[in-house]
Parts: structure tokens; sequence; C-alpha cells
């Protein structure tokens, strides 16, 4: 009895100490529940809102590019799309093995379907094909039982009405790559794209639009349970080009199979009217994949058609330069308008002779007589007086080596020298090198979009600045008045005195280019020849009767030409460059002359056009 | 002691209302009370639906309630008799299952039983106690002092909780441990050797460690910082936790909880259902369930220290710490203060097995209890 009585004892004390001990460690649960729920509550309220609420984005239907009458340059069509739910089949490899029977799927396209299956999760839809055709839904659908999982939608893609012809200005759309969807959750929506090109590119955010967004409650695994709050989207703007679709279609028909470029501009407001490029490329191709085949004929073409020449080839202007030079004497007083210049058809420059391009020289002549009859010897006296400098700073003024506000992404700027870039790159500049570059050759390498700017220039006086949107979302963009643009500070007189030997050049008996001559009763173009060579003639074969026309194409200098019509009243500057189109006058004259011509009839910048709201809410004078 | 007390002691056996009599209604109630929780509980698991948890839970639960008071009325004594048979059943099922069981979320642990899947951690749980309660019966005070009397019982805890370890459920064999630790202690091992026990498990603790399997590694290792891995082990952790955090003091209300409700709350019907409730009912309900859960032990103490014989209260101590040990791992675990095991809340989780297990238990304590005073010999002179 005294021995079980301690062992009752002890256990009394240790049950109860146990009984102690269990009701303390519930009342630490306790207490760890109050800093939970209490404490840090809040904290873990927030964190459950983000938890289940998950906001999902809308794709916006991207904006159209319409021409300046409102033709759709690049537009949006259904894209009926095969799509495959991985979660809706119990054996994704059968499905598309039974989906490759009905539609041909090609290896590295399932490698792409079984990668993206992989990688998200079961219930998020996956494309298996684009641009179904009609007979190709038909199938899938007849087939369906056998297809558990497959789904056929509509998206949209990108669809080019001209295809070549305004590949150059519109650009392209391609699938985004990471960088882009991070900036912008909308891209990685299934069958987004992103401008790659062009306006497409540049004028990328307000075509794009911006997405819609559902705020949805959603489970741990992802799937919808209900809608929250729904915000909607605002589809991507039309953009309005100034581009007539009808005139740049003729003028790249005239352009035929050169390897060539044209741009037209309004020379009032800098409009681009038509900006032609020729060989082209067809923009649609880039909406599903370039194949590598295609991809190696377009990199390979010693023409390349990927390469927008008219904004972003480089070529020396040659004797399109010469007005730029004459402007720069004129205004540093190195000439006047009266003086008058010997050319025995060479200039001696220390032991250099430099030759003009006529061998028995043009004797006496004025600046007027200079122009018309691209005198070189002329101008390389004029550049001697002048100096590189102010001929840099001449020809910066009119948009030369200079970047230009075009709306292409892939514009480039070009060269034009000074005597401080020469230094920089660690060589001196010489005499002769200002001598040369007054005839436009030497390190001077400018597009002819920049010519165009150039020619608009000269015929205004304007700085008007080339530019391809005329509205956005329907609202008139600045910069379609002349009075938006700021004169140049350029005397009259001296403007005068070169329109006067571009006239002649057109016009005049004598002049270079009396092939450009307008067919047109009372109207006059304004304009002037330039061949450059890409390969220095030497003194043997000038001597020996050297003909360009016989060398090889690749070999054969460049025609250019830029002009402006009409005369008197200029409405319109242009800039033609052939490759190794040989003579500018002979090549690029005819070509001159007929587009001038085309744009004059269609006169494009003056026809009828529905009115459209200025940005600032004004209404723009319907044109007369 | 009174007389009527004595009489009691020499009384070999007694009427079925005597028996009814003598069991512990308060105790009956507060478990149905727990069972109601439970049905509350399922009832919005299953997004405000009896169906498939809340009515198969009550009625699992009737067929416990029976079973425990039907054991209640058998003598404990007879029950005494069958303790170290029970406990050598229990163990062959736990071998079985290592070598047959099916394996679920990476352990080897169940076995199918008359259309059940049934745990033998769980029923060895019980067996280790009444073996060990058993064997301690016999013992007087001199006894427990001598090391050599404590090896048998040493080696009936630690067999089951190596087979255990090897299923593997760390969870399990850590409470299997503590189960037989608490009845060992209780029977009156003196306390230089519950020291030296503690520091062999301290020891031995780093060894074990290293023997443990990844994944286990893993829920420690997450356990530690559960933010390293927020879609991984990590996971369960930081999703009950949020929410717990967001029920706040009074709950989203009744079938109100978002994150339990769209399925952030991984288990929620059965391990995690303690978060559940704390995120609807927020920190006062789940206090109330603490304080129901803290009443529940205590009353199992109680009944334990009105036992007068060794075997009934040994046997009812160790059946009441093996629910505290339920309790305390689930809440903990919700809660991130230890690793997360697959340990439920009983008579609130989902799961069958579990539950008849525990009512099982319960009849073996109310065995105990309605039998407090009976003469149940250690074979010794008492008087």
């Amino acid at each position: 009895m005294r021995r079980e009585a301690k062992s009752t004892g002890v256990f009394t004390r240790r049950a109860l100490l146990l009984a102690a001990g269990q009701v303390g460690a519930l009342g630490l649960l306790g207490a760890k529940l109050y800093q939970v729920q209490v404490v840090e509550g809040a904290r873990y309220a927030t964190l459950a809102d983000t938890n289940r609420i998950s906001a999902r984005l809308i794709a916006a239907p991207r904006g159209r590019l319409l021409d300046r009458f409102g033709v759709i340059a690049a537009g949006n069509r259904s894209n009926w799309r095969a799509l495959l739910v991985a979660e809706q089949t119990d054996d994704v490899g059968g499905t598309l093995d039974n989906f490759a029977r009905v539609v041909p799927l090609a290896d590295h396209e399932r490698a792409r379907v079984e990668r993206e299956v992989r990688r998200h999760r079961r219930f998020i839809p996956v494309v298996l094909r684009e641009f179904l055709s009609w007979e190709d839904m038909a199938r899938i659908e007849v087939n369906a039982p056998d297809l558990p999982g497959v789904l056929v939608d509509v998206g949209t893609s990108r669809l080019y009405p001209f295809g070549s012809t305004m590949a150059h200005v519109v650009g392209y759309v391609a699938p985004p790559n990471e960088d882009d969807v991070a900036e912008d959750a909308m891209l990685a929506l299934p069958g987004l794209r992103i401008g790659r090109a062009g306006v497409e590119k540049h004028h990328d955010l307000p075509l794009r639009g911006r997405a819609g967004a559902v705020q949805l409650e959603v489970n741990a695994v992802g799937r919808v349970i209900r809608e929250l709050d729904r915000q909607e989207g605002m589809q991507g703007q039309d953009i309005g080009l100034t581009i007539d679709t009808e005139l740049q279609k003729s003028v790249l028909a005239r352009l035929g199979d050169e390897s060539a470029s044209a741009v037209v501009l309004d020379c009032r407001n800098g409009e681009v009217m038509a900006m032609a490029t020729n060989p082209s490329f067809d923009p649609s191709v880039f909406n599903s994949g370039v194949s590598q085949a295609q991809w190696i004929e377009w990199t390979s073409n010693r023409r390349a058609p990927l390469i927008n020449k008219a904004a972003a080839g480089l070529y020396a202007p040659g004797s399109t330069f010469k007005m730029v030079v004459a402007l720069a004497g004129l205004e540093a007083k190195a000439i006047s308008p009266y003086d008058r210049v010997n050319c025995p058809g060479y200039l001696d420059l220390g032991d250099t002779r430099f030759h003009c391009w006529r061998k028995g020289g043009h004797g006496m002549l004025d600046l007027q007589g200079a122009i018309k009859n691209s005198c070189d010897v002329f101008f390389y006296e004029v550049a001697r007086l002048t100096g590189i400098d102010r001929i840099a700073a001449m020809s910066n003024r009119f948009g030369l080596g200079v970047k230009l506000d075009i709306e292409l992404p892939g514009a480039r700027k070009g060269l034009v020298p000074t005597r401080g870039w020469r230094i920089a790159h660690g060589k001196p500049w010489n005499l002769g090198d200002t001598v040369v570059h007054g005839i436009g050759q030497g390190f001077l390498q400018l597009t002819p979009l920049s010519l165009a700017v150039m020619a608009a220039r000269l015929a205004t006086g304007r700085a008007v600045q080339p530019h391809l949107t005329r509205s956005i979302g329907g609202e008139l963009q600045k910069g379609s008045r002349p009075e938006d643009w700021p004169l140049m500070g350029v005397p009259e007189r001296d403007l005068r005195a070169v329109r006067e030997g571009m006239y002649a050049v057109v016009n005049e008996a004598g002049g270079t280019a009396p092939i450009a001559r307008l067919q047109i009763p009372g109207v006059q173009m304004a304009g002037k020849t330039g061949s450059t060579q890409v390969r220095r003639v030497s003194r043997d074969q000038r001597e020996h009767g050297f003909k360009s026309e016989n060398m090889p194409w690749e070999f054969r200098p460049h025609a250019l030409f830029v002009a402006f019509a009409p005369y008197d009243a200029p409405r319109y500057a242009m800039s033609i460059v052939i490759e190794h189109g040989n003579a500018g006058a002979a090549t690029a004259g005819p070509v001159a002359r007929d587009i001038m011509t085309d744009v004059l009839t269609r006169d494009p910048a003056g026809r009828h056009e529905p009115p459209q709201r200025v940005a600032d809410g004004r209404e723009t004078e319907p044109p007369p | 002691m009174s007389v009527l007390e004595r009489r009691l002691i020499r009384e070999t056996s007694f009427g079925l209302t005597s028996k009814l009599w003598r069991i512990s209604w308060t105790f009956v109630l507060l478990l149905c009370a727990l069972a109601g929780v439970g049905y509350l509980a399922l009832y919005s698991a299953a997004g405000g639906a009896a169906e498939p948890y809340a009515s198969r839970h009550i009625l699992r639960f009737a067929f416990g309630l029976t079973l425990m008071l039907s054991i209640a009325l058998v003598d404990i004594r007879f029950i005494a008799r069958l303790s170290w048979l029970a406990y050598a059943g229990a163990v062959t099922l736990l071998a079985l299952v290592l070598h047959m069981g099916h394996v679920g979320k990476g352990a080897q642990r169940w076995i199918e039983l008359g259309g059940m899947e049934w745990q033998p951690s769980e029923m060895m749980k019980i067996a280790l106690v009444m073996a060990l309660a058993s064997w301690f019966h016999k013992a007087s005070w001199e006894r427990m002092g001598n090391p050599l009397f404590l090896i048998p019982p040493a080696l009936a805890v630690a067999l089951p909780v190596a087979l255990i370890l090897k299923e593997p459920n760390l969870g399990t064999a850590v409470i299997t441990a503590s189960v037989g630790g608490a009845v060992c202690l209780a029977a009156g091992i003196r306390w230089w050797m519950v020291g030296l026990g503690a520091g062999a498990v301290g020891l031995a603790a780093p060894l074990a460690y290293s023997h443990l399997h990844d994944y286990q590694r893993a829920r420690i290792t997450t356990f530690l910082n559960p933010e390293s891995d927020p879609l991984g082990a990590g996971y369960n952790i930081i999703q009950s936790k949020i929410a717990l955090g967001s029920g706040g003091l009074w709950g989203k209300g009744y079938l109100q909880g978002t994150q339990a409700h769209l399925n952030f709350l991984p288990e929620k019907q059965t391990d995690f259902i303690f978060t559940m409730l704390a995120e609807e009912f927020g920190l006062a309900g789940g206090l109330a369930l603490l304080g129901l859960l803290a009443l529940i032990v205590l009353a199992a103490m109680g009944m334990a220290l009105r036992c007068r014989h060794q075997y009934g209260r040994l046997l009812a101590l160790g059946i009441g710490v093996n629910f505290f040990l339920y309790v305390f791992v689930n809440v903990a675990m919700v809660m991130g203060v230890i690793p997360v095991g697959g340990v439920p809340l009983p008579l609130v989780s989902h799961g069958g097995s579990a539950m008849i297990t525990v009512m099982v238990g319960f009849g073996l304590l109310m065995s105990a209890y309605v039998h407090r005073d009976v003469e149940f010999s250690d074979g010794r002179d008492e008087v």
C-alpha cells in the first residue's frame, strides 16, 4: 500500500505537470495565432488579395495605315488558327499525330507546340497553326472527334494590300521578342505582332493601342472563377499617311527594272507624296516568318531589296550638290551672282589638276551659266574660295548630312564632312579635298530623301521637314501647312539665282538636261542632274575614249536628278537616284520628267480631301 | 479511503446501468462539439455542400462514437490482457505496410483493410500505450529505479519508431516516441533517466538529419525559411499563413474564406482545415477551437488522474497525450511553427481511418475511466 501510494503520488504530480505543459503549449499556439492573424494580419490580407486577383489583358486591334485619300496601306484581316488546349486531351502526342494527318505539321512546328505546351499551364491555348485555309478548317471540324483539345478560333493578322509597292514606307510587323514583352505585357498574347520597320515601327505605340484588362478572380492554378472588373482597352489608332498610293504605284512602274529610288515631296510642307524603292519585298512575309531561302535570296541580291534606298541608301550627290556650294559661296560673299569665272577645262592646284567634265572647258561663266552647264571648274573655284566648313554648314541647313524628322527608323543621315571631322579621324584636310567637294564628290554621302528635301527647301526657302504622317487617329498633325515651317533665312536674291540656274538646266538651249523638259503647256520644271563615279577614272582611261556604259554594271556611275515644279509656283520637289545608271541627264532626266508630269497631272496635294480635325481643334480650310 | 470506495475496489464486476452511469458524458459532449466543428469546416471546404466530406464525416463520427461507447463498457482488465497482443498485431501491420502498403505522397504508409485505408502507425501509437501501461502496471517505485527493468519498454518504443521512420514518416515517428516518453514519465522513471534520454536524443538529432530523406530535409529547410521556395515546398506554409493572416480578428465569415475556396490553400479538408476555419472565423474562432481542444485534453488528463489503478491511468494519460500531440503538431504546422508533416486535426479533418483510430483510443480511455475503481491487482500484495 505504501509503495502503491508512492507510485500514485508520482503519477499525480507528473500527470499534472504534463497537463500543465500541454495547456501551456496550446496557449503558446494561441499567442502565435494572435501574432499571425492580428499583429501581421494587414500584411497577409494584402497578400491574399494579390493572390486571388489576376489581371488578364485583352488584345486591342492594331491601327491601320491609310494613304492620304484613306486607302488602306496596312490593315487587319481575320486569321483563322487552330489552338490546342492540353488540358482537354489525355494524350497530347496522339492529338498532334491526328492533327498532322489532317493538316500537315512540320517537325519544327511540332517541336514548338510541344515546347509551349510544356511551358504553359495546361488550360492555356497554344497556337498549332495560323492562317488556316477554308479547306483546312473544314477538315479539322470534320475530324473533331479525333482531335480532342483542338479548337479553331479567329485572330487578326496584318494585311498589306499594296505588297512590295509600299513595303519600305509601311515597313512590317513581326512577333515580339522577350524585351518587347517585358515593356508591354499585351504583346505576350498569342498572335500579337510588333512593328519592326518603317512607319509600323515608328508609330508602333499609337498603332498598338492599349490592351483592355479584366480583373479576374482566379484559383491557385489560375483557372478563372469569375470576372470582378473590366476596363475596356483602346484600339490602335489609324495613321493617315501623306503618301498617295496611286502615285506611288505609278512612280515605281516608271522606275522599271532599275535599282533605283525616287522621292516626291510637297515642297511647301514636306509631305512625302511618294517614296519608291526598287526592287522591294513583300512585307506580309514577315508576319508568318521568313524562310531561310527567302532570306538568303534577299541578302545576297546586290540590288538589296531590303534596303530602303530612298531613306537609307547613301550616294555621293555629284553635281546635284552644286546649288548648295553656290549658296554657301554667295552667303560668304566669295562670289556674287554676277561674277564670271573662266573655265579652261581644268583647275590646277599645286601639282594636281582637277578636270572639268567638258574637256575643252566652258569659257567665261556666271553662276547661272555654271549651274546650267554643270561646270566643274566654276564650282572648284567657289569651293576653294568658300571653304569646306561654310559649305558643310549650308548643306546642313538644306537638310543634307543631318537627321531628318522622317518617320522611318532605318533612315540614315548621311555625311557632309567638315575640317574638324577629318581631323578627328586623324587625317589633315587639304585644299584639294575642298575642291572635289565643290562638285559633290569626296566624302559626301547623302540619301535621295535628303536631296529631295534640299530641292524642296531651294524651291520654297522654308526649312520643311519630310514627313509621312498626316493624321493620327483622325487628328491632323502639325506640319501640313506651309506656315508651320520657318523660313531658312537664306536671302531670296541668292535662292533666285540658283533657281534660275536650275530652270536653265531643263528649259534653256545648251542646258545639261533639256530632255527633262515638261510637255505641259505653261508649266516648267527646274532641275539639276548628277552623275557620280563609284570608281575612279584614270587619266589613261580618260584619254583613250573611256565610255562608262561599257563597264560592268556595278562599276558604272550613279545617275541622279533633283527637281521642283512648277517653276513659278513650286508645289512638288523630287529626287531620283538610279544606281549605276550612267549619266544623270540621259538616264534619270526622262524618268524625272515623266514622274513630275505624272505628279502634276494627279496633283495629290491639291485634290479635295475630306476635312479633318486639326490637332488643336481648328477645322482645316478645304484646299482650293 | 472511504468505505464506499473500498467496496468498489473490491467489486470485480458491476452492471451495465452502473457502467453507463460512470461514463463521462461531459467528455462525450466535448467530442460531439468537436465533430460538429468538423462538420461545419468540411461543409465549407466542399464549397458550401454536405457532399463529399461533411455528411460522411458525421456518419463516421456516429460509427466511431458507437464504437467508443462499446469499448468503454468492456472490462479494463480484459483489455489489459490484450495489450501485448495488440502491440504485436500493430507491429506486424507496420512491418507489412513496409512490404506491401502503397505509397502516398512519397511515403509508404497506407494499408487497405475492410474497404478503408489505414495507417498502421496510428494504431501503433495506441497499442504502444497499452503495452507500456501493461508493463508499468506491475512496477513498484523501487523497480522503476532499476535500469534493467526499463530496457524492455525502451525497446518496445524503439521498434515501432524505427519502423515508422523507415516508411518514412518523421512526424509520426516523433509523435510515437513522445507518447511513449510521456507514458514512461508518468509511470515514474527517475528524472536523471529523463535527462539522459533527452541528452541522447539531442546527440542523435544531427546524425538522424543526415539520414533523412530529401523531402524531409526540404521540409525542415523550408520551415526555417519558407520564402526560399515560394512555389515549391514553402508554398503550403506561405499560403497557410496568408489565409490565417487575412482572416484577422473576426474572420471573413462562414463560407467566405477566399484563400481556401480558391484553392490557394492546399489540402484544406485534411491537414489545413484549422487554417480554413481560422480564415473564416478569425482569431476569435481559432482561439475558441483551441480552447475546445484544450478542454478535451484536460478532461482526458482528469480522467487519468481519477483512475485508481496504474494500467488505467497510464492508458488514459497516453491516449490523452497522443490526442494533444495530434492537435499540437497540426496547429503548429499550419502556423509554420514546426515543419509540415501530414498530421490531421483529429475529429475535424476529413479522413475515415484516422477518426476511427482516435475514437477507438477514446473508447479505451473511457473504459479505463468507467472501470476506474475496479480492483485490478498487479499480482503483488497491496494491502
